[in-house]
């Protein structure tokens, strides 16, 4: 592991009902979150490859304990999404190395496929801040009962020196979705989008 | 009785490896069960609520055994625990208070008999209020290296007419627990707190 880690969270969401209307079957989605050291806090440095193995590495775990929190088996996850959290001695260009170049091909390894782009968001905060993880359907971004969002938040970090990395898997899309768009039965899985 | 509706579960689980100084042989696990609920009680004052507490004794249960099969399944290896409610704007303090009995004694009897107060606490606040809810070892109430707490929410709970009850559970000590007090290999076992 070229990570070190802290800490991993998981979090697990099931949606039974909503407005008194029973959602059947429940709407699932998990987040699993690792807090590891940064290792070029403090510092500017040009190089980061090292941030970009550990995202690869990461993509692995965290997919693997989201989807085991979910209880369900890889490529029957409907969407994902990813963030990271830069604690303050660090830049947002970290989050972009660990989130970007290499950590979608162990998620989508997981997975058994994943056409889409993996929605992301990133920023750089302090202890308890707050990742709105962006969710898209992973074989067709414009599947519109799928746009969503999950909220992960852990008080206790990212400290100066850590960065928080979120991945997050569902096996449905909203409860009551209804606005029409794209469904998920009209996936061609081709390019990503439709 | 009114029946109980639940909307929501949310499962929290945290695997901690150190904060700081050296990582544990064996990792403490934290974990949080979390159910959001309709407040039969919530918009008026209500002067008999206390039969409530039975109709969530199932409930209670259900969220005690999802915590032990989130921390490993093994009963063994739960060593501190603790609840909470928070109360949505439309209802009162009182109402999360009927969490105690259910709450508690779900959590002692799928233990098998622990001997220590479950810790609590309780509060009344709009959807994403966060909650510390305390813990302490499940046998002895004074193990020092067993106080800790775990701050659980829902960014959409509770609604103003809604309650969410929470159960958390520990496999150990703080991860670097070093501040002397009553260790867990001294305890009696006799009156719940030594």
């Amino acid at each position: 592991m070229k990570a070190r880690i802290r800490k991993i969270a998981t979090f697990v969401e099931e949606t039974v009902t909503e407005m008194g209307r029973t959602i059947n079957p429940p709407t699932r989605r998990a987040a699993a979150v690792a807090v590891i050291e940064n290792p070029l806090a403090g510092k500017y440095v040009e190089d980061l490859s090292e941030l970009i193995a550990i995202g690869e590495e990461l993509g692995e775990l965290l997919t693997q304990r989201a989807v085991a929190a979910l209880g369900i088996l890889g490529p029957s996850a409907e969407s994902y999404g990813k963030a990271a959290a830069v604690g303050e001695n660090g830049e947002l260009e970290h989050a972009a190395a660990i989130l970007h170049p290499k950590m979608g091909t162990p998620v989508r390894r997981v997975l058994g496929k994943g056409a889409a782009l993996i929605p992301s968001s990133k920023k750089r905060g302090g202890l308890g801040a707050v990742l709105d993880i962006p969710l898209g359907h992973k074989d067709a971004a414009y599947v519109r009962s799928h746009f969503d969002g999950m909220e992960v938040r852990i008080n206790d970090a990212p400290r100066a020196n850590e960065i928080m990395v979120a991945l997050a898997v569902t096996d449905s899309g909203r409860p009551l979705a209804r606005v029409g768009g794209l469904t998920k039965d009209q996936i061609k899985g081709e390019d990503g989008l439709r | 009785m009114p029946e109980v509706q639940v909307r929501k579960r949310f499962l929290a689980v945290e695997e901690i490896f150190h904060e700081g100084g050296p990582i544990a042989p064996t990792p403490l696990r934290r974990a949080a069960a979390l159910v959001v609920i309709r407040n039969p009680f919530a918009g008026s004052y209500v002067e008999k609520i206390d039969a409530f507490m039975d109709d969530l004794k199932p409930l209670g249960l259900e969220m005690a055994l999802s915590l032990v099969k989130a921390l490993g399944n093994n009963v063994k290896s739960i060593e501190g625990y603790g609840k909470g409610a928070i109360v949505g704007s439309a209802g009162e303090l009182e109402h999360g208070a009927l969490w105690h009995v259910p709450g508690g004694y779900a959590m002692r009897e799928v233990l098998g008999g622990a001997k220590a107060i479950v810790a609590s606490t309780k509060k009344v606040g709009g959807p994403g209020t966060r909650l510390d809810v305390p813990i302490t070892h499940i046998n002895a109430s004074y193990v020092r290296s067993h106080f800790d707490a775990m701050e659980v929410g829902i960014t959409d709970a509770p609604r103003a007419d809604e309650i969410l009850l929470a159960l958390v559970m520990t496999t150990g000590a703080r991860v670097h627990a070093r501040v002397g007090g009553l260790k867990a290999s001294e305890i009696k076992g006799e009156d719940g707190l030594r």
